[in-house]
């Protein structure tokens, strides 16, 4: 059973270092700007997202998730030329709801956190299309095929990503 | 009450975080222009970006190099012998293509066309991209601190990249041309057709506002139109790939980009162009009779104007040997020979005459002199005055020789 419903007092919440805080998610905002440049292909990835989604997941706590998705998707903006706001509301959006499952269900296992990366994905696309169609204008197209096989593919890294950062977890 | 807002903290933290937010995007869409606050924070992102990008690249750059430049020569030479052997081939090319320049040239005087030079660039490294699919920009390695400035034209030697959005003190970013919200203005080469290069949402290139009756052909090329006002004209831009007509009154032409948007590593930011009206005497070459004349002591200057003098024989007096705009350009608009028949009478005797340049003592050198061509644009009045003789006006009137900027245009 990859995803578990446990109580609040049974999940563990975790703590991170300031400098790991503040560092992992430089280095995927680094990372994401860097890399399509030298592999286009990598510009499907979201690498701030699964960050958002990994500390919002481990903490367990919606303010802090969605603070955190908050500030990585406002410069995760800041880096684009699109107005400033537009990842911002989406990965805070994401922020919350993945804090607030976390705090609910037990997501620790690999199969669970492809699952809840998939779907969390494509709520961030949801949202990021919805804003960025209504408030700036900007002329997407939706694309179910394209959008799945994107979060099938972030959710595969995202899998490694979470094993790679699980060492920075500190327990409370 | 505390505990209705203890209960949903949680909630109305996130409302007040999104409500900020979607504030923050509708001021920033209301006014257009980056506001200070919203520089603030891409200072901080760039800021916190860049130096490690710049560094990255540094050492990608320093190890390519030296594997590219110490290590890996494996067909130099070869491919040594055969750049050699077509620069022998270009500069042939060159010379067709000089003469081909200089009638441009003599035209644009000729109808007071101005014309845009790149005269600075700078270099630049792209250093990161935007990271997004959404937004199609790149970063450049020089900033405010290295003269570049908003809305400078990016290009490469192969066509244009884009242009400069953001400028902050050591970086820029740069809006590629496949971005959905560039606009580039273009024209066709062989149909003339303009339009505007704009990226789609998929960052494919499209020409727009071509209308569904006009002909276009695939492989047809592109160039910028200097429209609007930031890439100087006739740049590449790219080759068409696909025309298919749309719904509306436009065709949908599919463009491939000279530059490759996805493999960017050196640019040229344009910092100054200049708009400059040619000169036909600049960069042309002298005419063999025009040397001659002024070589030659045996040749004596010819007498003073004289009004009474009969019109082939005051075209020829009138105009001095070197040729000055005035001159040169007065001429072709008083007769009825047009200005491209003109040019090439004119090219063809230049490239005979310039011939004779170094051979001043060969036979023809004084049958050059004695002809009335002397500067560089009358030759095509008078071979047309040859060719199809005039009634013979009086010479006060000829002597007006209206300036460039009276002939019709």
């Amino acid at each position: 059973m990859p995803i578990t419903y446990t109580s609040s007092e049974q999940v563990e919440v975790y703590r991170f270092s300031i400098p790991v805080t503040v560092i992992v998610p430089v280095t995927a905002l680094f990372l994401q700007a860097w890399l399509p440049r030298q592999f286009p292909f990598f510009s499907m990835f979201d690498l701030p997202l699964l960050v958002t989604i990994f500390f919002a997941v481990s903490r367990r706590n919606p303010i802090s998730g969605l603070l955190t998705g908050a500030a990585i998707g406002l410069f995760q903006d800041a880096l684009t030329g699109l107005p400033i706001g537009v990842n911002g509301v989406a990965k805070t959006f994401v922020g919350y709801l993945a804090s607030s499952l976390g705090v609910r269900l037990d997501v620790e296992n690999a199969g669970a956190r492809l699952l809840v990366t998939l779907v969390f994905y494509v709520i961030h696309e949801i949202v990021y299309f919805m804003v960025a169609r209504g408030m700036i204008a900007l002329s997407l197209q939706w694309s179910w095929k394209h959008e799945l096989g994107s979060a099938l593919a972030n959710a595969l890294v995202g899998v490694l990503l979470f094993f790679a950062l699980d060492r920075f977890k500190q327990r409370t | 009450m505390e505990s209705v807002l203890g209960r949903y903290k949680n909630l109305i933290v996130l409302v007040g975080v999104l409500f900020a937010q979607v504030l923050g995007l509708a001021v920033q869409v209301k006014r257009t222009t980056d506001t200070e606050s919203s520089r603030l924070i891409r200072i901080w992102a760039v800021s916190a970006v860049t130096p490690f990008e710049k560094t990255l690249n540094w050492i990608e750059h320093g190890t390519g190099n030296l594997w590219h430049n110490y290590f890996y020569l494996r067909g130099v030479r070869q491919e040594n012998r055969d750049l050699k052997a077509q620069i022998e081939q270009l500069k042939l090319e060159q010379v067709r293509l000089n003469e081909d320049a200089q009638q441009a040239r003599r035209l644009q005087a000729l109808f007071n066309f101005k014309e845009q030079y790149v005269s600075k660039t700078i270099a630049a490294q792209v250093i990161g991209s935007g990271g997004s699919e959404q937004s199609r920009v790149v970063y450049i390695d020089k900033g405010e601190s290295d003269g570049i400035r908003q809305d400078m034209a990016v290009i490469t030697v192969q066509g244009i990249v884009g242009k400069v959005l953001k400028v902050f003190r050591s970086s820029a970013q740069v809006l590629l041309i496949d971005d959905q919200s560039s606009g580039v203005g273009a024209i066709l080469e062989k149909s003339r057709l303009q339009g505007i290069v704009r990226g789609t949402p998929a960052g494919e290139v499209v020409l727009e506002k071509i209308m569904s009756d006009e002909g276009v052909q695939p492989g047809e090329e592109v160039r910028t139109s200097g429209g609007d006002r930031i890439f100087p004209k006739g740049l590449p831009i790219g080759v068409v790939m696909r025309v298919n007509n749309s719904p509306d009154l436009f065709l949908s032409i599919r463009v491939r980009p000279s530059a490759n948007l996805h493999k960017l590593e050196e640019v040229l930011v344009v910092t100054q162009v200049v708009d400059k009206e040619p000169s036909p005497g600049e960069n042309t070459s002298v005419r063999a009779a025009d040397i001659l004349a002024r070589r030659l002591p045996s040749v004596p200057d010819k007498p003073a104007e004289d009004p009474n003098k009969p019109k082939a024989t005051q075209g020829a007096v009138s105009a001095p040997a070197t040729g000055t705009a005035s001159t040169t350009l007065a001429k072709p608009a008083q007769t009825t020979k047009p200005p491209q028949e003109a040019n090439s009478v004119k090219t063809g005797a230049a490239t005979a005459a310039s011939g004779t340049v170094p051979k001043t003592g060969s036979p023809s050198a004084p049958k050059a002199i004695t002809q009335p061509k002397a500067s560089s644009a009358q030759p095509a009045a008078t071979d047309s005055a040859a060719a199809k003789p005039k009634p013979v006006k009086p010479a006060p009137d000829q002597s007006q020789t209206a300036p460039p900027q009276d002939q019709p245009q």
